[in-house]
């Protein structure tokens, strides 16, 4: 079982209870569409993602990013059991999504530089540690169930 | 993995620009959140005296870090010719795992993308991420 300091609790919780999540998802999604244009393999009926501007502009993008980032409060609800939070969750990205988990990484990774952009120098290194720490951990569980 | 093109080269140099001044700010803190957040590898530091994030030395190496990084700026255009001495630097004596090339990397974009939220946009932002790893594979070039 993962364990948690107080500060990595409270500094996760705290981070989730600001994050303005119609902002923060569909930034994080389409920064990972632009950097990482591969990701965009698992998005073909998303009509228009020719170039950043399209990516950014598209609404299903958008509601896509809000609803991934709403899946990650499931965690934030749940920081002491996230492996079993997530197990049907990693069986559909396996199973019906098949994507690939090392994506898990990538989206994880634009989203940590979006919250950072968005709590400035509030996003110390420790808290960035404790961030990417959760993220980790959400990684590992979505990863868990493929076979 | 890809080459960079202009217009890669283009953004990098302009939002470059911004850069400017603030490197050793930008390379300290980069390194006290390398060494923070993935705290494997301060193995490379043993033999500082304090290896906080916060410490001295953390900040002197952040500094010498960045000023490498903007040099590999000026030679962007041709990246293995540029970082010969450095890459041999790095194979034959520092022998870093050029695993941590990401690491460093991804510190140094979270920094730019708290200093700068505005101008470091989703298409600086891959310009800067080809770019920073177009540099670690230049850095890695004489390892073997």
């Amino acid at each position: 079982m993962v364990e948690w300091t107080d500060f990595e609790r409270a500094t996760i919780v705290d981070i989730f209870s600001k994050m303005q999540y119609e902002v923060v998802g569909p930034a994080a999604l389409a920064r990972c569409l632009i950097v990482y244009p591969w990701t965009q393999r698992y998005f073909g009926n998303f009509g228009n993602l020719y170039n950043a501007a399209a990516i950014s502009g598209n609404p299903m993008v958008a509601k896509h990013g809000t609803t991934i980032l709403h899946g990650l409060d499931r965690a934030v609800k749940n920081m002491d059991d996230i492996k079993s939070t997530y197990a049907e969750l990693s069986v559909l990205h396996s199973e019906k999504l098949h994507v690939d988990p090392d994506n898990f990484k990538l989206l994880s990774d634009c989203l940590t530089i979006v919250v950072a952009a968005q709590l400035g120098n509030d996003f110390t290194g420790e808290v960035q540690a404790a961030f990417q720490k959760f993220l980790a951990v959400v990684v590992s569980s979505l990863g868990r169930q493929y076979h | 993995m890809t080459t960079l093109t202009a217009k890669d080269k283009d953004a990098v140099r302009t939002f470059w620009a911004n850069v400017s001044g603030k490197e050793e700010d930008i390379g300290s803190d980069a390194v006290a959140r390398m060494l923070a957040v993935y705290p494997q590898t301060k193995t490379y530091f043993s033999h500082w005296k304090d290896l906080s994030p916060s410490s001295p030395s953390a900040r002197k190496h952040g500094i010498t870090v960045m000023k490498g990084v903007a040099d590999a700026v000026s030679k962007i255009d041709d990246l293995k010719g540029g970082l010969l001495t450095l890459s041999e630097l790095h194979a034959f004596t520092l022998r870093v795992d050029p695993a941590n090339f990401k690491i460093i990397s991804h510190c140094l974009l979270v920094v730019l993308s708290i200093k700068f939220p505005n101008d470091f946009t989703p298409e600086v932002h891959v310009a800067l991420d080809k770019f920073l790893a177009a540099l670690a594979l230049a850095l890695a070039e004489k390892y073997r």
